[in-house]
């Protein structure tokens, strides 16, 4: 199953044609403990760069966005009990929602693991 | 056009403070904040506040400004901008004050001690170029302003922080909350006041720049000790229900709106003599238009700065400071709102991203004062 990632720093898991997003280690780290999550609800329809998810640290409150069109089919209802889970298993348990993938050729223009330990390397 | 071109605004470069290799060698996450670059943590914020509660944790707070005041007249001079008693401050104590706009407005709050052959502040950081300025501007020329810039200010503040503090600076039981104290720390002139920002216990320490790094040293190896960054300051004063300028104060607030009415001492208001006192005097009477209140909230979406306040459909009121509050375990926020809903237990809704969330009128602090008035307590 490929993963790709995103330079906002969102991982997309593909399995066919549907998809499951989260937010890397890397972005994880960054953020800091998180308190909130605000996942999309199925059916939602999600737009490549738009606004999907939304993420609270004690601090402060970051976007997450869709890596690719497509329709929400589900979001991770544990993240609401426990916000935490994002911060001990960010690429895990701690995945955000589910989508369908309105447009395969998106993924193009994403990277993979090492593309992006790269990218992270260079911030 | 013309030929004579402005100048490019000149690109404000952030300043390090004298810790800052410091921080980085304690593997601090740096942000700008102030002009300066600081620590905003180390490892963790939710970690960080929990061991201040618990133990004790070391604030680097350099940025903010050290002035000191001397000269005939000094503490006439200064009345005339603050609220607060300065003439009955004894040597050795230390008040919490507002340095005063014309109006009433608050352009910020400061510490004031007795100094005995002078009046030391202490303002925040983010505006004490401003009121350096002011101060130079509206005290009379006998009273000169010195900016000690060649020192920096440390706070150790929880349970553990006297325990702690007192290996290194014997004086430390001698002293109650707000009272300070000079003192000598390996050949350094160093001075110390029982106070803080976070609602416990504590002290603050103005050491001479070359002394920050080994005293921090000499605090953190010990167990009780850990470096604490900016985040976990914001939400222990958040917590202990302490405004922080710029945000829940500015100079559109005057201090009866921000419900510091207790910084207005009984003597001033009587001789009803310091900046904007027919506005501040008559919200004392007649209460305010607006106060500032402190906020719990129904859930777990933390409800920030800028979110509006509605009571029923009517928007009344905005949050000026807010976030997840770790001893609380729940988000808290602080907010401006009519006086009439202002007492505790009072239902609003707070507007996040569209959604309205439950909110509650509460008393603060949100977590009790530890301060230590008692000798010996």
């Amino acid at each position: 199953m490929p993963r790709y990632f995103t330079e906002e720093h969102e991982w997309i898991d593909v399995d066919g044609d549907v998809a499951t997003v989260g937010i890397t280690d890397f972005a994880q780290g960054q953020l800091g403990d998180i308190v909130f999550v605000e996942v999309p609800d199925a059916g939602a329809e999600l737009t490549k760069g738009g606004d999907a998810a939304v993420v609270e640290s004690v601090k402060a409150a970051s976007d997450v966005y869709a890596p690719v069109d497509g329709t929400v089919t589900e979001g991770n209802g544990q993240l609401e009990e426990d916000p935490a889970l994002v911060n001990t298993d960010p690429e895990g348990e701690g995945w955000f929602f589910r989508m369908t993938l309105g447009d395969k050729s998106q993924l193009d223009g994403l990277m993979d693991a090492k593309e992006y330990k790269t990218f992270c390397d260079s911030l | 056009m013309t030929d004579t071109e402005l100048p490019a605004e000149e690109a404000v470069e952030t300043a390090t403070l004298p810790l800052d290799a410091w921080h980085r060698a304690k593997g601090a996450r740096m942000v700008e904040f102030a002009g300066y670059w600081m620590p905003i943590q180390y490892e963790g914020i939710m970690a960080e506040h929990l061991w201040t509660r618990e133990h004790a944790g070391l604030f680097d707070v350099s940025h903010m400004g050290q002035i000191s005041l001397e000269g005939e007249g000094v503490v006439v001079a200064l009345e005339a901008l603050v609220p607060g008693d300065i003439a009955g401050l004894k040597p050795g104590r230390m008040r919490y004050s507002l340095l005063l706009a014309e109006d009433g407005g608050i352009l910020d709050d400061l510490m004031i001690t007795n100094e005995g052959d002078r009046l030391g502040i202490v303002v925040n950081g983010a505006v004490k170029w401003d009121d350096i300025a002011y101060l130079r501007e509206n005290l009379p020329d006998a009273v000169t302003l010195n900016h000690n810039e060649d020192y920096g200010l440390l706070a150790l503040q929880g349970p553990k922080a006297a325990t702690a503090l007192a290996r290194l600076v014997p004086e430390v039981p001698e002293l109650v909350f707000m009272q300070t104290a000079r003192a000598t720390w390996q050949g350094h002139a160093i001075a110390l006041s029982r106070s803080g920002y976070t609602g416990e216990d504590g002290f603050e320490i103005a050491l001479p720049n070359e002394a920050l790094a080994p005293f921090a040293d000499a605090l953190c190896a010990m167990e009780e000790v850990k470096p604490i960054g900016l985040g976990a300051r914001d939400s222990l004063r958040l917590e202990a229900g302490l405004p922080l300028y710029g945000h829940d104060l500015d100079p559109a607030t005057d201090p009866i709106e921000g419900d510091l009415a207790f910084a207005i001492s009984k003597r001033r208001r009587e001789e009803a003599n310091f900046p904007g006192a027919a506005r501040i005097l008559g919200h004392l009477a007649d209460g305010a238009p607006r106060k500032r209140v402190g906020l719990t909230v129904d859930g777990k979406l933390p409800v920030r700065e800028g979110a509006k306040l509605f009571d029923g459909n009517v928007e009344v009121g905005i949050v000026t400071s807010g976030g997840f509050a770790p001893s609380v375990g729940a988000p808290i926020a602080m907010a401006y709102v009519p006086t009439g809903l202002a007492e505790p237990g009072t239902a609003l809704a707070a507007e996040v991203r569209g959604k309205r969330v439950p909110v509650v009128v509460a008393a603060t602090p949100f977590v009790p004062h530890n301060y230590v008035r008692k000798q010996g307590a």
